[in-house]
């Protein structure tokens, strides 16, 4: 897994979007322990505060936990991962809707598209 | 009280004012990019820090004591050049770090010099500049210092080579140090730093979060760089 950061926006927001991503996507299994705040710094080539801010507001959003002892770990709560797919589905989905209105398609040409474009892409 | 104390500082070289009344205070656990255009001052601010030069006025502590024998034994310094004997190979320099510095990590180092595919039994003066270059990283970041003084420590190496010194940087990082960086390399340092220091022909213009910047302006410290510094 390739670590990409766009210049001009913070990094640890970026890195929150990144792990929210390989949590969603399974990269990160529900329960599975994460690697330790200085080896994902410098995975990443990131100052560790900033690698240790971002997962600190992971677990505020209650998508990792703390074991004192033990290290960080993936959340198991299949609400929490649920609510996490469907956020970020639907924010893709206003990205991409976004775009096809800014070039003058309506909802309804949108709707018929994706169904046309889904069976065409598989 | 912070780690680096820099009480107002001035810096005069005959009528040439290097540091004008620089004030700053750095705490532990950070890694801080000092940046400024050529010869605004940035060499001149470490080496006071080093206790090489000492400052026209102001004063600057380390741990509260100025810049002396007791402040060396924590502080790594990397120079801007180099200041090593260049007859030793990179094993004798070893031994003499070793020697001189209680908090030298010498299998640390020899790991380093190793990754980074140095001769351990060449002679500094048969390397390459870049190489040269290397060997004092190693050396430097082989101690288990308080303070960092890194004085453009990725000028001369290639970019993997920068990718290495800039993990090693990090994975050295602990919450009890402070690591200082010099560089005009900005885009090539500025996701390591939590803070950047601009400097402005000897004066502080910026001291602010790396993140924060990004936050508020929307654009990369390296840009930022380009628009205060613009010529």
């Amino acid at each position: 897994m390739e670590w990409d950061f766009k210049s001009g926006v913070p990094i640890y927001s970026q890195i929150i979007d990144e792990m929210t991503m390989r949590i969603a996507s399974g990269a990160y299994e529900p329960g599975e322990k994460l690697p330790s705040v200085r080896d994902l710094a410098m995975d990443a080539g990131v100052n560790p505060n900033t690698m240790q801010k971002a997962l600190a507001e992971l677990e505020r959003k209650g998508l990792v936990f703390s074991e004192r002892t033990s290290g960080r770990f993936v959340t198991k709560e299949e609400k929490v991962l649920k609510a996490l797919h469907e956020e970020l589905a639907k924010k893709y989905f206003e990205e991409f809707a976004d775009k096809l209105r800014k070039i003058g398609m309506s909802g309804e040409e949108i709707a018929g598209a994706v169904k046309r474009w889904l069976q065409d892409i598989k | 009280m912070a780690r680096i104390e820099i009480n107002h500082i001035t810096k005069q070289f005959g009528n040439l004012t290097a540091l004008d009344s620089v004030a700053l205070e750095l705490e532990k656990g950070q890694i801080v990019g000092l940046l400024g255009p050529n010869g605004s001052g940035k060499t001149t601010l470490i080496k006071i820090l080093n206790g090489l030069l000492q400052p026209t006025a102001g004063s600057v502590t380390i741990n509260g004591m100025e810049p002396g024998i007791e402040t060396k034994k924590v502080v790594a310094y990397l120079p801007d050049r180099n200041a090593l004997p260049d007859y030793m190979t990179a094993s004798q320099l070893m031994d003499i770090y070793q020697d001189f510095f209680a908090d030298f990590d010498r299998q640390k180092a020899e790991a380093m010099v190793d990754d980074l595919g140095i001769d351990r039994k060449q002679p500094m003066k048969k390397m390459s500049k870049g190489t040269k270059e290397k060997l004092q990283l190693c050396l430097v970041m082989a101690r288990q210092a308080e303070v960092y003084l890194l004085d453009e420590p990725i000028g001369g190496v290639d970019p993997a080579t920068r990718d290495y010194i800039l993990r090693t940087i990090i994975s050295n990082y602990n919450e009890d140090a402070v690591v200082i960086i010099s560089t005009h390399l900005i885009s090539d340092v500025e996701s390591v730093l939590d803070d950047v220091v601009f400097l402005k022909e000897g004066k502080v213009v910026l001291h602010k979060a790396a993140d924060e910047i990004r936050e508020e302006k929307g654009e990369s410290v390296d840009k930022l760089f380009r628009e205060v510094f613009k010529c």
